[in-house]
């Protein structure tokens, strides 16, 4: 088959032998509300304009700040052979291989994938990758309701923003999801509310199917994740643990707090952050719910000569044999990601690993005490690994006007949480082994500047409030 | 000639009635039909079914298949050896194969169920 566009006149040779007037034919048996609306496009424009379009929208991006943001997407070193390596054309297939014979490479990295994955989260089953952590923390809860045939799951509220909302519109059909107060004051504010949860799971005409708690937290607090655990148990409940992969290199992994099931965003494992993703959904469960947990399994067997072999395993709970009964709709997966992933992993072994971690909270210790000293005190007393909400007065105002002294000092938290007002004047930071004590000091100093009135370096006095917009900085 | 003491389903389920309570499994010809079969998903004892109701799951190397239930009733025990050798529905799909005991709501559904000579018939047509 030539490599091309079909012309018009392919197109009516193909509609002739359908006996279909036009393509829409084709979509008739789709109701027409349920169709894509028609896409506002604009008119097509020749290679070369468009390419400087493009290079002219990338270059709006402010790749010269200090960047304190996380919020669920982290800044780490990537090694070089990681995108090296991914540029092996080997990799690049237009779907998930079926066929054993044909297809040893491919299997065999999803099965070191899932092998790395589940030694990271002590867990027995590895599902090989889903569209990004909202979506792997979805999947997770609807395990939860096919493996209990309950209905019901709680999610703390220190769960991601995001990964609620994907949690909440997965359940649109008729499960039900309920929200886990959050503490809100003394030694544990910021985290998930255990008395509130112990209530939530004593109502026995609505029993819970599942619970789902953040380790970190959205505010980059710890939770008792073993205590949040054994109270889902103990009311027949599943335990799901929302994970950020590199912590688990210091912190105790889900497996060994009786998680049953974990989820979370694998992109801090050697993916760029990047604007709408791709990204990486990690799931992973123990051997009990092997039958539930939705996406391809690669297993390892021998062949008929006795050789190591990998093979798609347990097809049988998917949507191409079981049809509506499948475990998920899933039948996709983020290889190629999955295949960044376990390059960064194997690359930086389990030392390196703990040292990105580790590296980490020693960067984000330096700057809360940089951040307090100038009068940005944190907002919560608990442990954090390296990412923790600081109280600034006028936070949304003092976010953008940092933006114009070159640093991007994390999440405005009322930006995400507008309705939440224990978190109007708050800025979610967080440092990794990338960020740089100069980059520390300077958004330190920028913070005292701002609070203490004092207008930017190289501006005259008085002309402070007039500073230039970004935008108009750079100049397009 | 398949066990003429039992009573059959046109989904393949045999059952045997012994007073108001019943033992339910899948058929040999079922079994076959399915080929090796590595799990067998079963409910907790205690859950009520409607007739035709699904009470479970076998699952094969190739294909997966819902268990239907032949009458209405109340799950009284289940065959917790098909847990580690779920291969007894093949080697034996009418003895250590079986996977449910009911008791039995309504008797008078059993009227509507196939006989060891209609079954025959039925996988006769294939």
């Amino acid at each position: 088959m030539p490599y091309g566009p079909h012309a018009a006149g392919d197109r009516e040779r193909m509609l002739e032998v359908l006996g279909i007037p036009d393509v829409e034919a084709l979509f008739d048996d789709i109701p027409e509300a349920l169709r894509a609306s028609r896409l506002d496009l604009p008119e097509p424009q020749p290679e070369l304009e468009l390419a400087a379009r493009l290079q002219a929208l990338a270059a709006r991006n402010r790749t010269d700040l200090a960047s304190f943001l996380g919020a669920g997407v982290y800044r780490h070193w990537t090694p070089p052979a990681v995108d090296q390596l991914l540029l092996r054309g080997e990799w690049y297939t237009a779907y998930t291989p079926y066929q054993p014979e044909i297809s040893q490479g491919t299997l065999q990295s999803i099965y070191e994938y899932e092998s790395l994955i589940g030694e990271l989260m002590d867990l027995d089953v590895v599902s090989a990758s889903h569209y990004d952590g909202a979506a792997a923390t979805a999947e997770a809860a609807l395990m939860t309701c096919r493996a209990t045939r309950r209905e019901r799951v709680l999610v703390s509220r220190a769960v991601h923003p995001h990964y609620r909302q994907t949690v909440a519109a997965y359940f649109g059909g008729g499960l039900e999801v309920e929200e886990i107060p959050l503490v809100s004051d003394g030694e544990s504010a910021g985290t998930t509310d255990l008395a509130a949860l112990e209530r939530l799971l004593a109502d026995s005409e609505r029993p819970v199917a599942g619970v789902l708690a953040g380790q970190p937290n959205f505010f980059g607090l710890l939770e008792p994740m073993a205590e949040i655990g054994r109270l889902a148990h103990a009311a027949g409940a599943l335990f799901v643990a929302v994970v950020e992969p590199v912590s688990l290199a210091v912190l105790a992994p889900p497996g060994s707090y009786g998680a049953d099931i974990a989820a979370g965003e694998g992109q801090p494992l050697g993916i760029a952050p990047q604007y709408g993703g791709p990204y990486l959904g990690l799931l992973a469960s123990t051997d009990a719910l092997v039958r539930q947990i939705p996406g391809r399994l690669v297993g390892m067997t021998t062949d008929v000569d006795g050789r190591r072999a990998f093979v798609m395993t347990l097809r049988a709970r998917e949507q191409d044999i079981r049809r509506d009964k499948a475990a998920s709709n899933i039948c996709t997966n983020q290889a190629l990601l999955a295949l960044a992933a376990s390059i960064y992993v194997a690359t930086l072994g389990p030392h390196g690993l703990r040292d990105v971690a580790a590296l980490g909270a020693v960067r984000a210790a330096e700057l809360e005490h940089a951040l307090a000293a100038v009068g940005a005190p944190r907002l919560h007393p608990g442990p954090y690994l390296n990412e923790f909400a600081v109280r600034v007065p006028g936070a949304r105002q003092v976010h953008r006007r940092l933006l114009d002294r070159g640093v991007l000092a994390g999440l405005a938290l009322a930006d995400i949480e507008p309705d939440d007002e224990t978190l109007a004047d708050a800025l979610l930071v967080c440092a990794t082994e990338v960020t740089t004590s100069d980059e520390i000091a300077a958004f330190a100093a920028a913070l005292d500047d701002i609070l203490a009135g004092r207008p930017p370096v190289g501006v005259e006095a008085g002309a402070g409030a007039e500073r230039p917009t970004a935008g108009a900085v750079s100049g397009r | 000639m398949v066990p003429t003491d039992l009573r059959y389903t046109k989904d393949h389920e045999w059952i045997r009635l012994d007073g108001d309570e019943a033992t339910v499994g899948i058929t040999e010809y079922a079994a076959g039909q399915l080929g090796d079969i590595v799990f067998v998903e079963l409910p907790d004892a205690g859950r009520k079914l409607g007739q035709h109701a699904t009470f479970g799951v076998v699952e094969s190397v190739k294909a997966v298949s819902d268990l239907f239930a032949p009458v209405s009733g109340e799950v009284l025990a289940t065959n917790d050896a098909l847990t580690g050798s779920p291969e007894l529905v093949n080697g034996e799909p009418y003895g250590g194969g079986w996977m449910i005991r009911i008791r039995l709501e309504d008797p008078g559904q059993t009227d509507d169920l196939l006989d060891a000579a209609a079954y025959d018939a039925l996988i006769a047509e294939g």
